[in-house]
């Protein structure tokens, strides 16, 4: 059986914890462990946050989170249309920071990717970025 | 006095509905003793509470006696990288006095990302009680 449920909020960091709330009550219906359902809210925060702190520097804008489930395959799309990423590889490398001085530790893009099974991103400078991460729950025997 | 009306709904109607302020806002209590200061944090630390996180804790660690900061985080029921951001900074003013840190109980998803982002490995042990 698949579901789906699209949202769109603010850019406010407030909205982190509603999105990663949205997110584990979609998942829960899939029945996931504990652990999954740990992983992909942490991983939704890291994304939402991204979408916050850099795609928007803070002012506002709108954040869209989707969610999909299909036989035990969770994807979480969340998009921006800020500012967008100018190198993608450089972004994804752990420990890389493009704001070192509010004290990021550049490790947003390392905990999707150590959390879900792939993580896909698309950016454009100036247009936005849009996250694809996938998660497959393991069946409940 | 409220005639068929119980009163109690009345009461009902202004009360809030139950946010757990327990469970999702960051409590930040903070114990220092000689030269070691311990933060006990419980709740969600993410981006929106990072900001409070640090404002209290360098309030704390503006007293330069202090050569050792212990995060206890056994009451954090989220945590993402932000909060990584969070011990990493202070790890990093522990450092510039010549000071250590430790990170002790964190449980679940909170152990994982503290494994993962290495921070561990920043930790001392202490070495007396």
């Amino acid at each position: 059986m698949k579901n789906t449920l699209r949202t769109s909020f603010l850019s406010i960091s407030r909205n982190e914890a509603l999105a990663r709330g949205i997110a584990a009550q979609f998942v829960m219906l899939s029945d996931p462990t504990v652990e999954e359902l740990s992983d992909i809210r942490t991983a939704v925060s890291e994304a939402v946050t991204n979408a916050i702190v850099h795609g928007y520097g803070y002012s506002q804008g709108e954040v869209k989170l989707d969610l999909e489930a299909e036989e035990g395959l969770i994807t979480v799309v969340v998009e921006d249309f800020g500012r967008g990423i100018e190198d993608v590889e450089l972004a994804r490398r752990p420990f890389f920071t493009s704001a070192p001085e509010s004290e990021r530790a550049g490790l947003g893009f390392a905990v999707m990717e150590a959390f879900m099974d792939s993580v896909e991103i698309i950016s454009s400078p100036g247009k936005g970025t849009r996250i694809i991460m996938k998660k497959r729950l393991s069946p409940n025997a | 006095m409220q005639g068929d009306t119980p009163l109690t709904q009345n009461t009902h109607r202004s009360e809030r509905p139950a946010f757990n302020k327990e469970v999702f806002d960051l409590q930040i209590t903070l114990c220092s003793e000689g030269s070691r200061l311990t933060a006990f944090l419980s709740g969600e630390l993410d981006q929106f509470s990072a900001e409070r996180a640090r404002d209290e804790l360098d309030a704390a660690l503006s007293d330069g006696r202090i050569t050792r900061i212990e995060f206890d985080l056994g009451g954090v029921t989220f945590m993402d990288s932000s909060g990584i951001g969070v011990i990493l900074g202070r790890y990093r003013r522990m450092m510039e006095r010549g000071g250590s840190m430790s990170v002790m109980n964190a449980k679940g998803g909170v152990e994982r990302l503290l494994r993962l982002s290495g921070v561990y490995t920043l930790c001392t042990e202490r070495s007396s009680k």
